[in-house]
This record gives structure tokens, sequence and C-alpha cells, in this order.
């Protein structure tokens, strides 16, 4: 076979591969590995900001709700233990009686006197005790209640009822009207219940909250069937699912009602809804992260962007100019670099806390103050590249040629100091990044209802939400992390991919 | 060379009154909260002075009834002095507070600071040798992971780790609950285990930038030409990076380590913070955020006289440890 390749002469151009600095540039820096993984962590993190807050269906501060089931301390139940005096009308029958006839009782004497009057009492069956007096009825003692429904049950028919409550009895007579006893304690009248009896004492928790006859029957037999809840409907017609927990120490217990109440979804976990969860507020976190990547960013961008303009202009003035300017311009550069930044803005971002100031003035005073505080670096450096490229041929060649100084300055000076800064700048893309969000995590930089990726981690200030949400606060380090490395790498292969010094 | 060190001294005087000025005239702009909300308080005591009387008295005693430049003078006659007035949050005078804290402030920077050296020279030394290695790449990247991790979410990271999963440590704080219990020996271990999860989160997110230092002038000084004449002369792998090029990496190193010794006393701010460690940054948090301006207003000097103090130690360094620089 003929080798049909073509052969050039040794001194030919087309022996080798002509390509211009910046596809150079563009070949050194797309061979790096790093720079490559740093450029795709970047493109994902904007594309993830900037379209996926468009994409998404919610908004940046839409709040989420839930019914959740609250439980509140509705009732509380009490069953007597102790002895209850009822005297009958126009008798007496005082404090210290009560006691005398306790410890008679005690004893298992059958009288006992108290100021010159000797009583006597009859057990009329279980926990009902009758006290005489001479004969005469005086008063009873019974650890059963007796109820009155409306109106007030006379002291005979109340003793009568308890009387036959405790024999099992299912009817009675005082005062010539009969009355019926059922089951549950229910004092029947010609068919309607006057009262009933019955040895719990039920106090509602909530102002205002009637019990009503029917709540008690269902949360004594609850509580005689020794089941821990109960549903109950009310007149009306809601349904609450009642829980009941006894105090042994107290003997007592309280009845949770479970109601279901319209909330903030806070802090739910992560569904096909909300893909990362929600946050304190009840905001979508996915969606609050790609909004808050936009305002992490974006403040980068002018932060750098005002930074890079004065350092532009100061560093190139001072560089340029030479002398007593550039003197001067680098005594501020000193000062600035002296001013301690972070301790300043700190402070600063206190002080609007106590102006109270609207969060959207903020966000451009903080982007202002961290653009203002981080020009000196960039100066130092411009002026540096000018410097050292003012001494050289081409320069003192396009200064032969006659052009203008402005001219000289934008088309010949400064395409040279742009590889270098656009390599800081990248780099300190990142920093600013790192800068805004600690601030906001402490809560001094972007404050709600914007969020950031700082401020979106703020949460974890409560130790609790760190260890039980994670979905609160990971994704946004995440998110920072990568972003940040994103520029870090990019910047060091932009470096070395202008540097030509670095072969490879 | 004393010549120079004087001018540079005198220059850096110059920039410390510049700088101190700047601030004090920031900090007297701002709304003087503190005061305004101590007028407050005191004037609704029973049978109290009016608000404007007690806020006219408070100015009064603070100093802030005067103009700026009347007060900035007298303030720098207070500080040439050594006096620095009371901090408003502490309610004792700055200099005592100020070396109740100092002592953990150092200990944290020093061990954080030593450990930073131990690993990343030899790793940035590593790295430089094997250039383009795989080694080198997991260097790099390491160190650039350091940089860009925020120090809140790593502080969180190992808080969720190490404190509350592995609960190997306490999440806040530089004391546990029974210290005044323990025996000498448990204190100080309680104290030292408290200041591990600070010191780890100092150290790795800041060992990037002296791993990268190293590593460039290492490869600056690896591209010399007295490096290939060493190899060339057949001289062994190992003599060659030990003997000829690190001692030269040195001079860099010795400068900027020189120059970073001052900020062993200036404290981890947001370190500190996250921790509640009670060293000079957080406590100067706490008084910054409740616009405690004498206390801030010595923090902000002490930190611009440690600056100022780095520059210069660096450049002295430069010229005595590099024989090639002579200074004019």
């Amino acid at each position: 076979m003929e080798n049909k390749k073509e052969t050039y002469s040794l001194n030919d151009d087309r022996r080798v591969r002509v390509l211009s600095p910046g596809a150079m540039v563009a070949k050194r820096f797309f061979r790096n590995r790093l720079a490559v993984v740093g450029l795709i962590m970047l493109l994902t993190m904007f594309v993830f900001s900037f379209i996926g807050g468009l994409l998404s269906p919610y908004d940046q501060d839409e709040q989420f709700y839930a019914t959740t089931q609250q439980q509140q301390e509705y009732v509380g139940v009490v069953r007597n233990n102790d002895f209850r005096y009822t005297v009958a009308d126009g008798m007496e029958f005082g404090s210290a009686a009560q006691a005398q006839f306790l410890l008679a009782q005690g004893k298992g004497e059958s009288t006992f006197s108290y100021k010159d009057v000797t009583y006597e009492w009859v057990e009329e069956g279980a926990d009902l005790y009758s006290i005489y007096a001479n004969g005469t009825l005086l008063a009873f003692a019974a650890k059963d209640i007796v109820n009155e429904e409306e109106a007030a049950l006379p002291f005979s028919v109340k003793y009568e009822a308890l009387k036959a409550y405790v024999n099992g009895e299912t009817s009675f007579t005082a005062e010539g009207a009969s009355y019926e006893l059922d089951e549950e304690g229910n004092i029947i009248e010609n068919g309607a219940v006057i009262g009933y009896v019955s040895r719990f004492v039920v106090r509602s928790q909530e102002n205002g909250v009637v019990i009503s006859r029917d709540f008690r029957e269902a949360l004594e037999d609850a509580i005689e069937t020794e089941v821990s809840d109960f549903v109950y409907t009310g007149e009306d017609g809601e349904t609450y699912t009642y829980e009941i927990t006894y105090n042994a120490s107290a003997q007592n217990w309280s009845v949770l009602q479970t109601k279901d109440t319209y909330v903030y979804d806070r802090y739910a976990s992560p569904s096909s809804r909300h893909w990362l969860g929600l946050d304190t507020n009840g905001m979508d976190m996915l969606t609050r992260l790609m909004y808050g990547g936009r305002v992490s960013l974006v403040i980068g961008f002018i932060v750098v962007l005002i930074a890079a303009f004065l350092g532009i202009i100061l560093g190139g003035i001072a560089g340029y100019f030479g002398r007593w300017v550039d003197n001067l311009i680098m005594r501020i550069v000193d000062i600035f670099y002296c001013i301690p930044s972070m301790p300043l803005i700190i402070i600063l971002g206190s002080a609007m806390d106590n102006a109270q100031m609207d969060s959207q003035l903020r966000m451009l005073y903080l982007m202002l103050i961290l653009g203002f505080l981080s020009w000196p670096s960039i100066a130092r450096m411009v002026r540096g590249q000018i410097l050292l490229l003012r001494e050289q041929e081409f320069m003192t060649a396009a200064e032969a040629s006659g052009i203008r100084a402005s001219r000289r300055i934008f088309k010949h000076l400064i395409p040279n100091v742009i590889p270098q800064l656009i390599v800081i700048c990248t780099m300190s893309l990142g920093s600013t990044i790192i800068t805004e969000s600690t601030l906001s995590f402490l809560g001094l930089g972007v404050k709600f209802p914007f969020a950031s990726w700082g401020n979106i981690m703020t949460d974890v200030n409560d130790a609790f939400v760190m260890t039980h949400y994670w979905y609160i606060w990971i994704p946004a380090g995440i998110c920072l992390l990568i972003t940040v490395l994103g520029f870090n790498f990019v910047g060091d292969g932009l470096r070395d991919a202008f540097d030509p010094r670095m072969k490879r | 060379m004393w010549k120079y060190i004087i001018k540079r001294i005198l220059l850096s005087i110059l920039i410390l009154l510049c700088v101190t000025f700047v601030i004090y005239t920031l900090l007297r702009c701002l709304p003087s909260s503190f005061v305004e909300s101590m007028a407050v308080t005191l004037s609704q005591a029973p049978g109290a002075k009016s608000y404007e009387e007690w806020l006219a008295q408070l100015n009064a005693s603070y100093g802030l009834d005067i103009g700026i430049i009347p007060g900035y003078i007298r303030w720098l006659s207070q500080f040439v002095r050594g006096e620095f007035g009371d901090s408003w949050r502490y309610v004792m005078p700055v200099v005592d507070k100020f070396k109740e804290v100092i002592g953990v402030s150092l200990v944290m920077g020093g061990i954080s600071f030593v450990l930073e050296l131990v690993i990343a020279i030899p790793l940035g030394i590593m790295a430089a040798t094997r250039q383009y290695s795989k080694t080198d790449y997991v260097i790099t990247a390491g160190a650039l992971i350091g940089i860009s991790l925020p120090p809140f979410f790593f502080a969180t990271l190992l808080k969720l780790i190490f404190a509350s999963g592995l609960g190997w440590f306490d999440l806040y704080g530089l004391v546990g609950r029974d210290y005044a219990q323990l025996s000498p020996m448990g204190q100080f271990w309680d104290m030292a285990s408290h200041l591990v999860l600070p010191i780890a989160t100092l150290v790795i997110t800041s060992i990037g930038s002296l791993m990268r230092y190293t590593r460039t002038n290492m490869l600056e000084v690896l591209n010399a030409d007295y490096i290939r004449t060493a190899r060339a002369k057949g001289l062994p792998e190992k003599k060659v990076i030990y003997r000829h090029a690190f001692r030269n990496t040195l001079i860099p190193l010795v400068t900027i380590i020189g120059g970073s010794l001052p900020g062993l006393f200036s404290g981890a701010l947001i370190t500190e913070t996250l921790f509640s460690i009670p060293g000079i940054g957080f406590t100067s948090y706490e008084a910054m955020t409740r616009g405690d301006i004498p206390f801030a207003m010595f923090y902000l000097t002490f930190i611009a006289v440690l600056t100022l103090a780095g520059n210069l130690i660096a450049d002295i360094l430069y010229a005595a440890v590099d024989p090639r620089v002579r200074i004019s």
C-alpha cells in the first residue's frame, strides 16, 4: 500500500495544529478532571436553583397545613373514696361530729357522742350509713353520690335512692311518691330521669364545657371495664376519641380528648408531594432550597461584581499611574485589609436586627457591605499585575505607536489581567457564599421570608431538630458544599489552565 | 534592616490609627440600642427618673454625648494608657473579661495550629512530589473540600455523629454538667474532651489553604534549576527532596507561619460561637450582637493589631530567612 500521508517540510506550519490561546486554555482546563467535575457541579447547582425554582409547583413561602390529632386534657375523673355527708333539712351535723363518726365507724362502736349529744349509726348497705340522734335521722354518710339532673332533690329522696342503690333494689318510695332505679343508677320518676347515683366525680378541665350525662355514662363504663380509650359521639354529632390514663398515686383518671386540628405541617417527613419534607413553617423544603440557592448565588455574584469593579478601577489606577496615587490607594488597601471584616459584619448585622429592617433592604445592604469589604485583595492583585505588565515590551511598543492612554489601559493592559481576575473572582465567589451563609446561619444575614442556604439551616440550633429531622439541614449543607466546591475546583482548574508554565 | 523595621512599625501605627478611627466612627453611627434599652429598663423602675434623663446620664457616662472626633481622641488617649472601659454586656472591665477568656482561645488556637502544620506540610509535599498522581488528586481535592466546607455545616455534622449519635462528646460548652465534682485530672479531661470537636472543625476547615500553599511552593522549587542539577548529579531522590527542595520550600512557609502566629490570639469567632466555647471569639460575638460598644471596640482593635503584627512578622521573616532578599 502506498503511504497516503502527506509529507510536509520540517518548518511547515501544518505539521503542528495551531490553537488560539483561548483554545489552549480550554484544552488545558478540560484535561483537568477536578475542574470538569467542578464545572458539572456548578452547572447542576445553577440548573437546580434557577430552573428548579420555575419548575417547582410550590412557592417559596407557600405554607402547607395538615390536620393532626392533638390531645387535650378534657376532664378529670376521681373515684370518690371519702364519705360525703348529706344532712337532713333543719338538722345539724358539723365537721367535728363527722370526724367523731369516722372514728366510731372505724372502731366499730355503734354510738358516739359529741358535745353532750349521743349519736348512733346504722349501716344501711355498702358504704352507706344513717346517723341518728335520739332516734331521729340526722344525716347519712355515703361514698356514692346522688347527682341531680335539673331540680334539686329533697333529702329523703336522696336517702331512699341511695339505700335502694346499695341494696340493689329497683324501686323505692319517698314522701309518698314512688321512684324507679335502673341498673345504671338513674333515678326515674314517672319515666323521667331526675338524677343518678354514681361514685365518680367528673370535673371538666376546660372552661365552658358541660359534661353531659351520656358522656359520663360512657366514661364510667370505660373506667369500669378498664379500657384505655373510647369513642364518643356528642350531641352535636362530633365524634372524638378519648384516652383514659389512670394516675395511681393521685387515684384519678385524666381523660384526653383527641381532636383534629388544622396546623402548619411542621417538619413533615419527605413524601411524594414534598420530596424533602417541610420545614419549621410548613414550607416545602425542596422549593426553599431552590430559591435559597438563587439568593446565595445571586448575592455571591453581586458581591464579587462590586468587589471586582472597585478592585479593577482602584488597582488599575494605582498600578498605571504609580507614584503618590499608587501610594495613597495602597495605604487605603492596607487599612481595609486590617479591618476585621467578619466581626464588623456581625456588628452591622445585629444593628440591622435592632432597626428591624425590611428583609429585602437588608439583603441589599448585606451585598453592599460584603462587596465593599472585599475589593482590596482584587485591587492588590490588579495593581501587581499591571506593574508587571507595564514594564513589558508590548506596552513599550503600544506606547511608541502613540495610542491613547485609555486605549492602552483597556485594550492592552486589562485583557492581560483578566485571567488572574477570573481565577480570583471564581475563588472568592466560593468564599463569599460561605460568608453569607454563615451570617445567615447566625441570623445576621438573609432573613425570613427569603430563603438562603444558610438560614435554612438555622433550625439545627435546636438539638432535637438536628437529630430527628435530617432533611431539614443536610440537603442545604450539601448544596452549599457542592456549590462552593464547584467554584473552587473550577477556579483551581482555571488557574492551572491560564498559567502556561504549568506543563502537563 | 533596623531602619526598615522601624519604618514598617511606624507605618503600622499610622494604619492602626486610621483603622481604629474608621471602626470608632462606624460604631458610633450605629443605633446604640444597648444604652436605649438600658434607659428604658431603668426608667421603668418605681420612682425612677424619666427615660430622657436616664438616656442623657448613660450617654454621658459612656462618652456618647460628645462628637465623634473628640470622642475618638478621648478613646485613643484611654487606649494608649491601656484603659478600655467597662463592658456593657458583662458589667466588668473589658481587660478583665479579656484576661478571663483569652486562655481557652489560645489553647484551642495553639493546638489546632500545631495539628495543621503537622498534617498540612507533609501532605502538601507528598502531593507536590507526586504531581498528577492519584495521591496528588486526592490531597488536592481533600484540601479544596476542607476549604469549601461551611464551618457551621461541618460543626453540625460532627455534632450529629459524635455528640448525639455516638455520645462521645457534649453538644455545647467547655465543661460538662458535673465539672465541679470532678478531680483536677478529671476536670482536665472534661475540658479536653469538650475541645475535641471545635478543634477538629477548625483544623479541617482551615487546613486546605496551608496544604495548597505548601504544594504550590514545593512545585515551584521542584521546577527550579538547582533541583535539576541535584538530580543530574545523581543524588538519590530522597536527598533531592528533603535536603534541597524542602529547605527552599521552608522559606515561604516560615514566612506565612510566622505571620499567622499573632492570629493564635484572635480566637475562632465562628467556631467558638458554634460550640459555645467561652473564648475571646464567642465572648466578643455575644458582646457585639448586644451592641456592647466598649467590648466590640476593644476586640476590633485587638484583631487589627494582631493582623498588623502578623504582616510585620511575615515581612521581617521574609527578609531574615531568605539571604537572597535584601531590603533597602
